[in-house]
């Protein structure tokens, strides 16, 4: 009615400090997910690394070395295929993919759904094998209580000063494939330990070979220590 | 290429606010650090193709990127980026006192 009419409103600019998490929303869904697992007693292990760093064949081995494999189960983060999850099932480790489309990492909302209809009854340890990349999935908190990093020797000794976000958030560095070293002069895994520790405040390292199983005894020890220190305060 | 799927929470973040306050939108303002693990050129291209047809779209993008502190949580002394992260004095493991934050700042809202 009035369209003809020029109005010359005042518009007051307000600053509104607001200073939250821009992934609050994943976040809260992370804390909900955490929740769920310390109340099962299950310890959530968030696995990250490369494509073809040996995620998945770590799981494999870690399923061969255990005497009890039904306390293990894994959900498996991919873009595309199911590949991942169903050789963790050949394995006798309880998987169930997530197929996450173009997305480059797992997040907490994800996750969630994908544990809709997956029985954790009678599990302990819940491995997330995130996707193969060294830099989203570290941004995004999925309820896990550990994170851990699977780093092939042949990747390049200083890929975690490359890559410090994903090495300063993880709790333990898997050092994996090193029954490659004998083929390989040119790599000294001692410059590997120098660059995490430049990265990794507390610095703790596994070297692994689903190869030959060297290291699972000590992978194993590893995750019975954390889940006794982790999870006792929620039975306290 | 998570800028994306971070652009997408801040606008949802953004748009609540507004409607909140019943306003438009002048100026966002975030902070990103340095091992936040988020490249701020990608977030400010992922920011300005994603803001057409929201709240957003007349609203610019101004990110403060946060430099990484580590110190000695002890003494509180402070461990240079490079360094091996264990105070020399203390043999403490540094603590990251900046440097992670992925933060909505600041909204700058246009009332009527």
């Amino acid at each position: 009615m009035c369209q003809d009419h020029q109005h010359d409103h005042e518009t007051n600019v307000v600053p509104v400090e607001v200073g939250h998490r821009i992934l609050k929303r994943n976040d809260a869904a992370a804390v909900h997910n955490r929740e769920h697992f310390l109340a099962d007693g299950i310890l959530a292990v968030n696995v990250m690394g490369s494509p073809g760093a040996g995620k998945t064949a770590v799981l494999e081995a870690t399923a061969r070395n255990t005497t009890n494999s039904a306390k293990f189960a894994a959900i498996a983060g991919d873009l595309a295929t199911e590949h991942d999850s169903e050789r963790l099932n050949l394995a006798g480790l309880r998987s169930k993919a997530i197929q996450t489309g173009q997305a480059c990492h797992l997040d907490a909302e994800l996750l969630h759904k994908a544990l809709h209809g997956f029985s954790l009854k009678g599990v302990d340890y819940l491995f997330i094998e995130n996707v193969g990349n060294l830099v989203c999935p570290a941004v995004y908190d999925l309820g896990q209580s550990l994170n851990v990093v699977a780093l092939s020797v042949t990747e390049g000794e200083d890929k975690p000063l490359k890559y410090p976000t994903m090495f300063q958030r993880a709790d333990l560095v898997l050092i994996t494939k090193i029954d490659l070293l004998r083929h390989l002069p040119n790599v000294n895994v001692n410059k590997i330990y120098d660059a995490i520790s430049r990265v990794m405040p507390s610095p703790r390292v596994i070297q692994v070979s689903a190869l030959d199983d060297t290291g699972f005894e000590e992978w194993l020890a590893w995750l019975e220590t954390k889940r006794a220190e982790l999870l006792q305060p929620a039975y306290a | 290429m998570h800028e994306y799927s971070i652009i997408q929470s801040l606008v949802d973040s953004v748009e609540s606010l507004a409607r909140e306050h019943s306003a438009s939108v002048h100026h966002v303002y975030v902070g990103i650090g340095e091992l936040a693990g988020v490249d701020c050129d990608l977030l400010q291209t992922a920011y300005d193709t994603f803001r057409f047809a929201t709240i957003c779209e007349n609203a610019p993008l101004t990110i403060d990127r946060i430099a990484a502190q580590w110190q000695c949580p002890r003494c509180g002394g402070p461990i240079a980026r490079g360094e091996i992260l264990k105070c020399t004095l203390c043999d403490e493991p540094a603590k990251l006192a900046a440097g992670d934050e992925i933060v909505l700042k600041r909204v700058e809202l246009e009332v009527a």
